[in-house]
């Protein structure tokens, strides 16, 4: 295997990986995300144990770090390198003629979300860290729906997270098919997976408004 | 009807000089005529100012022999599909228009004169593994003694068709070389005859491919909308297959 994950194709195959990883990731964050609209007892529930569980904290937490952190460098390193591969640019160049503008922009999309990433570190996961390991205050199981509902009262956070949402389903219309094609699936395939695609691609993101939206207009 | 063109084309007069657009005018073209009868004609219009011709690659003009290049109009070999420059006709366009004709771009492509590209890099991709080693000594085996199922011959043959013109490079975002490099995989992996080199093969082009400087693919599928033999996206899946086989 040496070596492999320095070739063009190991790389590819190592964003997928990578993009498996973190859709599994979103998928199920939507899942405890959703329980917020009809139930703040299972949402506190599931919250509690997410965020105290050993296995979760201490195991998961840091592989999602991981992926996160590899997924971002390794696109911002192929972006690099892919650019560089064109030292002249054309004066004229048709590219909407032969591929979608969200597979020729995921740099972009990506950026947007990394900004995201940003800010939703600052708004949960930091006060988190600083609740539970740096001022280490007693833990209530209750106390995660107001938080959540807390932080979208805002007008301007609830319209960035919408926002970033929007250029996550970007990322997502080219990325998921995309990321069966580089594991090696092939384009027949990867066709009949078109729907599966758009269901997931459109519709975790808009889920994820929902839930952003609905916690804005139902404030307490 | 005849038409009235507006040219801008890439003039550079050799590999280290300084390239640019320029205009050049051409009236009374006809529609029947191909893209580079076109061009033959600037040519001599620009022979007889006393200017120097504008270089550009050609050879069979029947769409065999993957010679021609261009980009036109932003897209490789011009705005139709399924064909190469050689066989795109001026009845693609219209009186008035004004045609952008460019080199192929790609770092590993470098430019050796006006709209004459490098393409030797295919060559050493090529010259790594895109072969099959046969005893030819006087007692080759018949290749009709080999059963081949028919789904197995056809998808093989497709992969053979490609030209090596190298318009999935210049058009790819990323100058990415992998559909070519797919199809040549391809071709043997899919036959019996290719088995027996079929690790060194792909990791030795894969590494060429890489160490030439074309970049990676993100699946846009741009190379095979505009690949003058159609070549599939799925050259480039199985060769990610077969690279994973041959490194575990």
């Amino acid at each position: 295997m040496s070596g492999v994950l320095s070739s063009s194709i190991g790389r590819k195959v190592a964003m997928a990986a990578s993009a498996f990883f973190l859709m599994f990731f979103l998928l199920q964050h939507f899942a405890i995300n959703l329980t917020s609209i009809f139930s703040a007892d299972a949402f506190n529930e599931l919250s509690h144990f997410m965020g105290t569980n050993p296995a979760v904290q201490f195991g998961l937490q840091p592989i999602l770090i991981f992926g996160v952190v590899f997924h971002f460098v390794m696109g911002f390193v192929l972006e690099v390198k892919n650019k560089s591969a064109r030292n002249i640019k054309y004066v004229k160049n048709n590219g909407a003629a032969n591929s979608t503008w969200v597979s020729r922009n995921m740099i972009y999309s990506g950026l947007a979300i990394l900004a995201f990433i940003v800010l939703h570190f600052i708004d949960f996961w930091f006060p988190e860290i600083n609740h539970k390991y740096i001022n280490v205050l007693p833990e209530d199981p209750t106390r995660y729906y107001g938080e959540l509902v807390h932080k979208f009262q805002s007008p301007i956070r609830t319209g960035a997270y919408v926002a970033a949402f929007a250029f996550l389903a970007l990322h997502l219309l080219h990325g998921f098919k995309s990321a069966f094609q580089s594991s090696g699936m092939s384009a027949k395939r990867a066709a009949k997976l078109e729907t599966v695609s758009k269901i997931y691609a459109i519709g975790i993101p808009v889920g994820f408004i929902v839930i952003a939206l609905f916690h804005h207009f139902n404030q307490h | 009807m005849d038409m009235n063109l507006k040219l801008k084309i890439w003039r550079q007069s050799g590999a280290n000089d300084e390239g640019k657009m320029v205009d050049y005018s051409l009236a009374d073209v006809s529609p029947d005529m191909s893209f580079l009868e076109m061009l033959d004609v600037l040519n001599e219009q620009i022979l007889n100012e006393g200017g120097e011709p504008v270089a550009f690659d050609h050879d069979c003009r029947e769409g065999i022999c993957g010679m021609c290049s261009l980009y036109i109009n932003g897209e490789a070999h011009g705005p139709d599909r399924g064909i190469t420059t050689c066989q795109l006709h001026m009845r693609k366009f219209k009186d008035g228009d004004t045609i952008y004709i460019e080199p192929f771009r790609a770092k590993a492509f470098p430019v050796i004169k006006d709209l004459v590209v490098d393409r030797t890099a295919f060559d050493r991709i090529q010259h790594q593994g895109g072969f099959i080693s046969v005893n030819t000594s006087g007692n080759t085996q018949d290749a009709n003694s080999l059963p081949i199922s028919k789904h197995a011959a056809d998808e093989a043959m497709d992969a053979a068709t490609c030209i090596g013109c190298g318009a999935c490079v210049a058009t790819c975002k990323n100058s990415s070389a992998m559909l070519f490099v797919g199809a040549k995989v391809s071709q043997y992996a899919l036959l019996p005859q290719g088995q027996v080199e079929a690790s060194d093969r792909v990791k030795n082009m894969v590494a060429q491919m890489d160490l030439e400087g074309f970049g990676n693919c993100t699946n846009t599928g741009a190379c095979e909308v505009e690949c003058p033999k159609g070549i599939s996206l799925d050259n480039i899946a199985r060769m990610n297959r077969e690279f994973f086989k041959a490194n575990i």
